[in-house]
């Protein structure tokens, strides 16, 4: 498997570390995962993304979807440590005026 | 004017686990090439992009075709062609309802798929797609400098 992903639950607070390579091979697993934590109402999901060295449009479709999800459940979606390939993908796309995405991880974010 | 190129081809199962192969390869063509990180990178997505398209079609048409990649090696470029097996498949349709997001879409009508082909014109110098006998993305990518010097003999008057 190409790709690895953690998932801590406390209470409303997701977290999840993705690292690997997103493609059409590995994006049937992630958005498995991805969308059943989506399904919890009001929760705060925080992805790790700084392992991740490949990512195209089937990894921001799935992020997309899970995005829309947890906005329905009155949720919210973080993405953090995007290396400056993976930020360049969200500009390209106007996706990183539509969600919320940082370069940073979370202990830096003050 | 006929130039000289070295070719290579690849021929692969239409399987999605197949796709890691095609960057592996594509990334050590380049790389010999001389092409910068950042542009190996977009040569990666753009023919990614093209060969899970490929992939995808031959899979919903519940066929197991193949997906034919060919690299052009020249001096100043790389051409990549990306071939499914004879499938067609009507690329303007699919060419409809792509492109970037907009910061006024309503997030719950935002589109989860349908990027692929915008980013490969994004990422891409040249791009040019046959339709005829199966889909044939055809996509240039020029070595730093060559395309800036064509554009300022565009520019220059």
């Amino acid at each position: 498997m190409n790709i690895s992903i953690e998932t801590k639950e406390k209470d409303q607070l997701i977290t999840v570390n993705i690292s690997g390579e997103i493609d059409a091979y590995t994006a049937p697993k992630l958005r498995e995962s991805l969308f059943q934590l989506a399904e919890k109402k009001e929760s705060v999901i925080i992805i790790n993304l700084s392992g991740v060295t490949y990512m195209d449009s089937t990894g921001l479709g799935v992020f997309v979807g899970v995005f829309k999800n947890i906005r329905s459940n009155n949720g919210q979606l973080k993405l953090l440590g995007l290396s400056s390939r993976l930020m360049r993908l969200f500009e390209i796309t106007g996706l990183s005026t539509i969600m919320d995405i940082s370069g940073q991880i979370e202990g830096e974010v003050s | 004017m006929t130039q000289s190129f070295d070719y290579i081809e690849l021929k692969i199962p239409a399987k999605a686990e197949f796709l890691s192969v095609i960057r592996l390869t594509l990334s050590g063509i380049a790389s010999r090439m001389g092409f910068a990180y950042d542009e190996i990178e977009d040569l990666k997505i753009a023919t990614s992009e093209a060969c899970t398209n490929a992939i995808q079609h031959a899979y919903t048409s519940n066929e197991h075709g193949e997906v034919i990649v060919g690299f052009g090696l020249y001096g100043n470029r790389l051409e990549v062609m990306v071939a499914d097996n004879g499938i067609s498949f009507d690329f303007l349709a699919a060419k409809q309802g792509i492109g970037r997001y907009e910061e006024t879409d309503s997030v719950e009508f935002l589109r989860e798929g349908g990027l692929g082909l915008y980013l490969i014109e994004s990422l891409m110098d040249e791009v040019r797609i046959h339709n005829k006998e199966g889909v044939t993305v055809f996509m240039i990518k020029y070595l730093e400098g060559e395309q800036v010097e064509r554009d300022v003999e565009t520019i220059s008057t």
